[in-house]
């Protein structure tokens, strides 16, 4: 474990120190998220200006669930997109045979290689809105509900993290996979607005087949404090599944890797 | 005179379709990402849902076959009027590959509007499957859009397409200077993303900011020609002339940079 961690800060600090070449990004990276931001409240405030509501959730709850998407969009750019974005191009190149042949686990290695600060914005105006809009909707910072939120939120990263590995890990078959990662997340923009709010038909779609569910609601419900057991034990327990699927399905996709342009 | 201009015509002619072809046939073999490209724009039924939903409790001053008609148009609309010239050109002109093709007798920019048509042409049997399953879904949202507006329809869609490729490919001039440009794309798409028409029709918007909207370039590259094809009335005239407008204040914009940034070119990096 201390080596894995001794690893990562090496990992991390040699990343940090490669994109820090290009500072003029940090700028245009805080602007654009910045104004992704102030777009997509505007695009709430159309929703509610009539005196209308977002499936039952009050305007305060749908910041929440929108915090949490920037939050989950800022740790996607900073840690999922750089790192499973190369899977393809090891497969193609046939340099996985050296990821494979290290010391260390094969899994870790291309899920925490780099670091981009890019992201980091993101994560700080996500959990800034956070912070905002739970003050403002009135939810108290008990220690229960603290507990539950960071449950809640570490379930929805792992979640996260297992479709997008899931989906570059499928490269080892499909070269080409890169796209199904952007068709993911132009699904899971979905994530931006509180479930409830769609129809039955896409609401099931949301749950079962992409939990976006899971991504943003819920965990905004447990900040909000609102939790009940029964949706704190389902996160739990398809974070805990989803994991344990992105790993085996690691383990079998590799007995199909047989090295460049598998 | 005459004859030498019948030359250059077909000269043309024959260069056009050289290019067109050999790109489709190019495409033809990234069909299946191209699948996943048009897949990606799953946006517009996203906010269908959303909207139709708060339009079952009534009160947008919008029937919810409209809005479904909208959507699915705005969607097809979005499919033939991507833009990526900028990502392209960034990798060409990182790798040197630049260099061959400025050799060439051709205008370069040719080559890379051939190749979005032919992408898009790779797209199109792809995009009517979709279309028909939302129909087979939603069969009450069914119509079919008179000769005239479908006629209408695709022209203001080939004008949107044109005034965004203008746009991005102005911004594509940044990429002789630095080596990171396409960064600037993301900063051109917001304004695109949330003024076009894409997360929402502009008849939905706060009069203030749809009037606003209607001094930028972007409504006519969505919302416009989407409207156009759900068979809504449309200031026709007004639109093409505004598009025309935006198109002759970036060009020479576009061919200042293109001669400085050739100028500059070193072969290799930026």
């Amino acid at each position: 474990m201390g080596r894995y961690l001794s690893t990562l800060r090496i990992f991390w600090i040699a990343s940090l120190t490669a994109e820090l070449e290009y500072k003029a990004n940090f700028v245009i990276e805080l602007v654009a998220t910045a104004g992704n931001l102030v777009g997509s409240i505007f695009v709430l405030s159309l929703f509610y200006r009539r005196g209308q509501s977002l499936g039952g959730w009050s305007w305060e709850g749908a910041l929440v669930v929108l915090g949490v998407y920037t939050l989950l969009e800022g740790v996607t750019s900073t840690l999922l997109q750089p790192n499973l974005s190369t899977i393809v191009a090891h497969v193609r190149t046939g340099s996985l045979d050296f990821v494979l042949l290290k010391p260390i686990d094969s899994q870790f290695w291309l899920s925490a290689r780099t670091f981009s600060p890019w992201g980091l914005p993101g994560i700080a105006l996500g959990a800034g809105l956070i912070g905002y809009a739970a003050w403002k909707a009135g939810a108290s910072p008990a220690p229960l509900t603290l507990l539950a939120a960071a449950l809640m939120l570490v379930a929805s990263l792992l979640i996260l993290y297992s479709l997008w590995f899931v989906l570059a890990a499928s490269s080892i078959w499909f070269v080409k996979i890169w796209n199904a990662t952007e068709v993911l997340r132009s699904v899971l923009v979905a994530g931006r607005f509180p479930v409830s709010a769609f129809p039955a038909g896409l609401r099931a779609f949301f749950t079962f087949v992409v939990p976006v569910a899971f991504l943003t609601t819920v965990p905004a419900e447990a900040i909000l404090g609102r939790a009940t057991g029964p949706w704190l034990l389902a996160g739990g327990a398809v974070a805990a599944g989803s994991l344990v699927v992105s790993r085996w399905f690691w383990q079998f996709a590799l007995r199909f890797y047989t090295s460049a342009s598998s | 005179m005459r004859r030498h201009l019948r030359q250059r015509l077909a000269h043309a002619r024959r260069i056009a379709a050289v290019l067109l072809s050999s790109q489709y046939a190019y495409m033809l073999e990234y069909r299946a990402e191209i699948v996943l490209w048009a897949l990606s724009g799953v946006l517009p039924f996203i906010m269908l849902g959303l909207w139709s939903a708060v339009d079952a409790s009534g009160g947008l001053g919008m029937g919810s076959l409209q809005l479904a008609r909208y959507f699915l148009a705005a969607f097809v609309v979005r499919q033939f009027t991507i833009v990526w010239v900028m990502y392209t050109f960034e990798e060409d002109n990182l790798t040197g590959r630049l260099s061959p093709y400025l050799l060439q007798p051709v205008p370069l920019v040719w080559r890379y509007v051939a190749a979005h048509l032919s992408e898009q042409a790779t797209r199109l049997p792809f995009v009517a499957m979709l279309v028909g399953l939302f129909f087979l879904l939603y069969p009450a949202a069914f119509w079919w859009p008179s000769f005239s507006s479908l006629l209408l329809a695709v022209l203001a869609t080939l004008a949107a397409f044109a005034l965004r490729f203008l746009m991005q490919f102005t911004l594509t001039m940044v990429c002789f200077w630095s080596e990171k440009a396409s960064a600037l794309e993301r900063l051109l798409y917001l304004p695109y993303l949330y003024l076009s028409g894409l997360v929402a029709p502009l008849a939905l918007y706060p009069e203030g900011v749809r009037n606003f909207a209607f001094w930028t370039p972007f409504p006519y590259m969505v919302d416009v020609p989407a409207r156009i094809l759900a068979g809504e009335t449309v200031p026709v005239l007004q639109s093409f002339a505004a598009m025309a407008a935006w198109a002759a204040l970036l060009l020479p914009i576009n061919l200042l940079l293109w001669r400085r940034g050739l100028r500059h070119y070193s072969a290799m990096g930026a």
